[in-house]
């Protein structure tokens, strides 16, 4: 009996996808389930696992054609085939370097820093003997990595290089290599483009003193944990400073469309991720309605899902307001981009100890600094100004948000 | 086919050469290998001027020499005594003679093994892929072959001023033949063969001086090694003067008497020998029959691209007499990866990392780049090293000299260049070809077990020197 995989139905906002990589050939045979090839679309790479056991009769599309929702991608003959042990070692696709790795087991150095910053060798490309990964390439994939974390984007590319270093080639050799950029690439950098041209794009300042949070953190840790099963951090207070101060400047969390401004009536928080893949920004949906518990444990739910790459495409939709934090990484300052259609972002940066004033005298407080860039097509400078304030005043004064005041 | 017609014709069986007829045949290819060498008595043997006259025959009297020299410098150390310790040149000779009869004897039947149909005499290249064979007798026959190896070699080079007379003024092999130690032995030449035969009879009690033209001593070699190796050398005897250019010979009553000049002026030696060890130019004698349009370039080595193909569509040449450092293990990877490429097999010969290696002792061994050729190249590097005198395998060795270095890139941590002057210098350097054809980065190095006690430490603890991060060595 033969099976038809087709591609799944993709959302509204997708037109199409790319065949990324096959993982599995004409006559290979699949487990229920198992996943057979990678779609690559704007926002997310599905997988799309086999509907039944059995064996690979044929693949009617190429890798890198463009598919549309319910398009014939395989043929399967059913059956129930004995399972071979899971081929950990994918056939080397030249194509797609990522699939060397596979079995080659990987250098020691090369083993530490995936470790070290939890990467996924998949993602990155090797250009040793054999397609093997060193060290200089998890470098600058790395590196790769930190100069797009500032960006609201949804799931970020992997690099398909078509150059191999040829043999040979003497070291500190100044040749160029051409890399065409994948299709999440090429989508993230057009909306990035997009947002600057579209709105009248700018970004206000403020700091806050975070030591009243500070303290309610560490005196309610253990209860937190205990009633709520998950870590009280800073992303629950701040995305409850944030609706605060939604309500009182609505038009911070409206959006262009036309000539109209459309005001949403509900708050749906999109809160940055960061995974080796890039920054992705999973949405709390009515964040108003969920209590710092349900915000927390959300968050990092999110958090895991986006390292695995798990989460769906309705998770990434929508947002009226995005809060990105490049703290984790170090950055005191920054000017986030709008991530559009939305009107405005929230950006955190690290708490670091400084000396201030209160009351006259010096003392040291973890301050941190808060970021808004925001679209003065419809929020003026005050508004901007204004919102920004709430939101360090809820935050240096927790008690605020209890009373909504 | 018939007795005349082989798929490949490989002219030379030396290093290069026999690997190359081997390896094409071990791929199912017909094969014929043609080899010309003939030694004093006349007889034929394989395996060209590494078994004959080079490589082999060096190691055996190196090996001889240094532990006479050893037993002489080093038993009392041990609380060895030994009185009248005496050598024998001819029972020296002796041994190294059946040491390269054996090899040679080998590859005849690693030849006959293969397949190879081994003929001994000349060859000479003709037209249309077709090669003209003659035999001892005198007799000739024409092999055609859809592929032809040209892998001749080299010969050494001759000093016009200081000519050969096969008697005062030897070449290499001429050193390594000597029936009795040389009172006084000039060595024209400080290059690896230079050192190596210089080492050899002054370690027997020769009075060793070496004129080298050039400023710098082992220009090719990272220059902080080559000071340390001028270091080891002049303390074991060798008189080495750099600057020298020698401009002529007197041989006379008293022996040969050799003109030179270097910064001071002109000077003058005179010495009982001569070796004339200046380098080797390729030997392409009698090689190419008219109309053959094998291009040899300005230096005479035969023109070939990085698959060892000549200008003649079939015709590919490997080893000494090719482009590259003159060395069998090049001359080696050469040939056996034309045997492959004829076969239709992918091959190819990785020249960023061959490495290196000067038999005296203490031994001299790299791979890759010198710290002179990084600091040209502009990248930014970071060094490391670990003397072996904190080795505690080479203490016990009683081998002390010497040093392992490590050169990495700043910006991705690869290892550019290893080199090492110490015992087993040769042996350790395999490791670091391994690596850098796996482009590791020298922590995959510090993070590589190295059984204890061994002096393969020394390659381990200088690449954690190289990030300060030594353990049996201060880090600076």
């Amino acid at each position: 009996m033969t099976i038809e995989v087709r591609v799944p139905q993709l959302p509204e906002s997708v037109a199409d996808a790319t065949v990324v990589a096959w993982r599995k050939q004409p006559g290979d045979t699949v487990t229920r389930d198992e996943n057979i090839v990678d779609l690559e679309t704007d926002k997310v790479v599905l997988e799309v696992p086999a509907p039944a056991a059995g064996t690979i009769k044929e693949l009617k599309v190429p890798s890198g054609a463009t598919v549309t929702s319910g398009q014939l991608l395989a043929i399967i003959d059913a059956g129930d085939v004995a399972v071979a042990a899971a081929t950990v070692a994918a056939k080397a696709d030249s194509a797609v370097q990522t699939e060397a790795v596979g079995g080659a087991k990987l250098a020691p150095s090369v083993r530490r820093l995936v470790e070290e910053h939890h990467l996924q060798p998949t993602g990155i490309e090797g250009s040793g003997r054999d397609g093997r990964i060193t060290k200089g390439d998890v470098l600058s994939h790395l590196s790769e990595k930190e100069s797009s974390n500032a960006v609201p984007a949804a799931a970020a590319a992997r690099p398909v290089a078509s150059a191999v270093v040829p043999i040979g080639a003497p070291k500190g050799s100044r040749a160029e290599r051409r890399v065409p950029m994948t299709r999440l690439r090429a989508r993230i950098a057009e909306r990035l483009i997009q947002a600057q041209s579209t709105a009248a794009m700018l970004t206000t300042f403020n700091e806050v003193d975070l030591s009243a949070v500070n303290d309610l953190r560490s005196r309610y840790k253990e209860r937190f944990e205990k009633e709520h099963g998950v870590r009280l951090g800073f992303m629950s207070f701040f995305v409850k400073a944030s609706i605060e101060a939604l309500r009182r400047f609505p038009v911070i969390n409206a959006s262009v469309d036309g000539n109209d401004i459309v005001y949403h009536e509900y708050y749906d928080i999109g809160v940055a991720v960061s995974t080796d893949r890039g920054l992705v920004v999973p949405v709390l949906r009515d964040a108003d309605g969920l209590g710092f518990g349900e915000i927390e444990k959300s968050v990092s739910a999110y958090a895991n899902r986006a390292r695995e790459g798990s989460l769906t495409l309705d998770e990434l939709t929508g947002g009226t307001f995005t809060i990105t934090n490049g703290g984790v990484f170090g950055s005191l300052l920054s000017t986030p981009i709008l991530n559009m259609p939305q009107s405005a972002i929230l950006g955190m940066h690290k708490i670091q100890e400084r000396p201030v004033v209160v009351g006259g005298q010096i003392v040291v407080r973890p301050m941190m600094y808060l970021a808004m860039s925001y679209d003065h097509r419809i929020i003026d400078g005050k508004e901007a100004v204004q919102f920004l304030v709430a939101v360090k005043e809820a935050l240096e004064d927790p008690a605020r948000l209890l009373l909504q005041v | 086919m018939s007795d005349n017609q082989f798929d490949v014709v490989v002219i030379g069986a030396g290093p290069a050469g026999y690997p190359c007829a081997i390896r094409a045949a071990q791929n199912g290819l017909k094969v014929a290998c043609i080899d010309e060498w003939k030694n004093a008595d006349g007889s034929y043997a394989f395996g060209g001027t590494c078994l004959n006259a080079g490589c082999i025959p060096s190691k055996a009297l190196l090996e001889s020499s240094e532990l006479y020299h050893r037993a002489q410098t080093e038993f009392a150390a041990h609380g060895l005594s030994a009185t009248g310790l005496a050598f024998d040149v001819a029972t020296m000779q002796k041994r190294k003679t059946q040491i390269v009869k054996a090899s040679t004897q080998g590859i005849a039947s690693l030849l006959k093994a293969a397949g190879v149909t081994a003929l001994q005499g000349h060859g000479r290249l003709l037209s249309g892929n077709r090669v003209e064979y003659t035999a001892a007798d005198g007799s000739k026959r024409e092999l055609s072959a859809r592929h032809v190896v040209l892998a001749t070699g080299s010969a050494p080079m001759e000093l016009k001023s200081v000519p050969f007379d096969c008697r005062a003024v030897v070449d290499s092999w001429g050193a390594l033949e000597f029936t009795e130690v040389p009172k006084r032995l000039g060595v024209i030449g400080a290059g690896v063969i230079g050192l190596e035969l210089g080492s050899v009879w002054r370690r027997l009690g020769a009075e060793v001086v070496v004129l080298e033209a050039m400023d710098q001593f082992l220009a090719m070699a990272d220059q902080q090694l080559a000071k340390e190796a001028l270091k080891h050398f002049r303390k074991l005897g060798l008189d080495i003067k750099l600057g020298a250019k020698v401009s002529g010979a007197e041989i006379g009553q008293d022996g040969v008497t050799l003109k030179y000049a270097d910064q001071a002026g002109a000077k003058s030696v005179t010495v009982d020998k001569v070796v004339v060890a200046i380098g080797r130019r390729p030997y392409t004698r009698d090689l190419l029959g008219e109309g053959v349009a094998v291009e040899l370039d300005e230096r005479g080595f035969i023109k070939v691209d990085n698959e060892c193909r000549t200008t003649t569509p079939d015709v590919w040449a490997v080893g000494d007499v090719v482009r590259g450092p003159m060395l069998a293990h090049k001359g080696k990877e050469e040939g056996v990866m034309v045997g492959d490429l004829i076969a239709g097999r992918v091959a190819e010969v990785n020249y960023a990392a061959v490495p290196s290696v000067i038999y005296t002792a203490p031994e001299i061994a790299w791979v890759g780049q010198t710290e002179e050729q990084v600091k040209a190249s502009g990248r930014a590097y970071k060094t490391g090293s670990f003397p072996f005198m904190a080795s505690g395998r080479a203490r016990a060795m009683e081998a002390p000299a010497g040093f392992a270095k490590v050169i990495s890139a700043i910006d991705d941590d690869t290892i550019l260049g290893i080199h090492v002057i110490g015992p087993m210098a040769g042996e350790l350097i395999a490791e670091a070809v391994l690596a850098m054809e796996y482009s590791a980065s020298t922590e995959d190095l510090q993070r590589t077990m190295h059984a204890h006690p061994t002096l393969s430490e020394a390659l381990h603890e200088a690449a954690l020197a190289v990030d300060k991060r030594a353990i049996d060595y201060p880090n600076k």
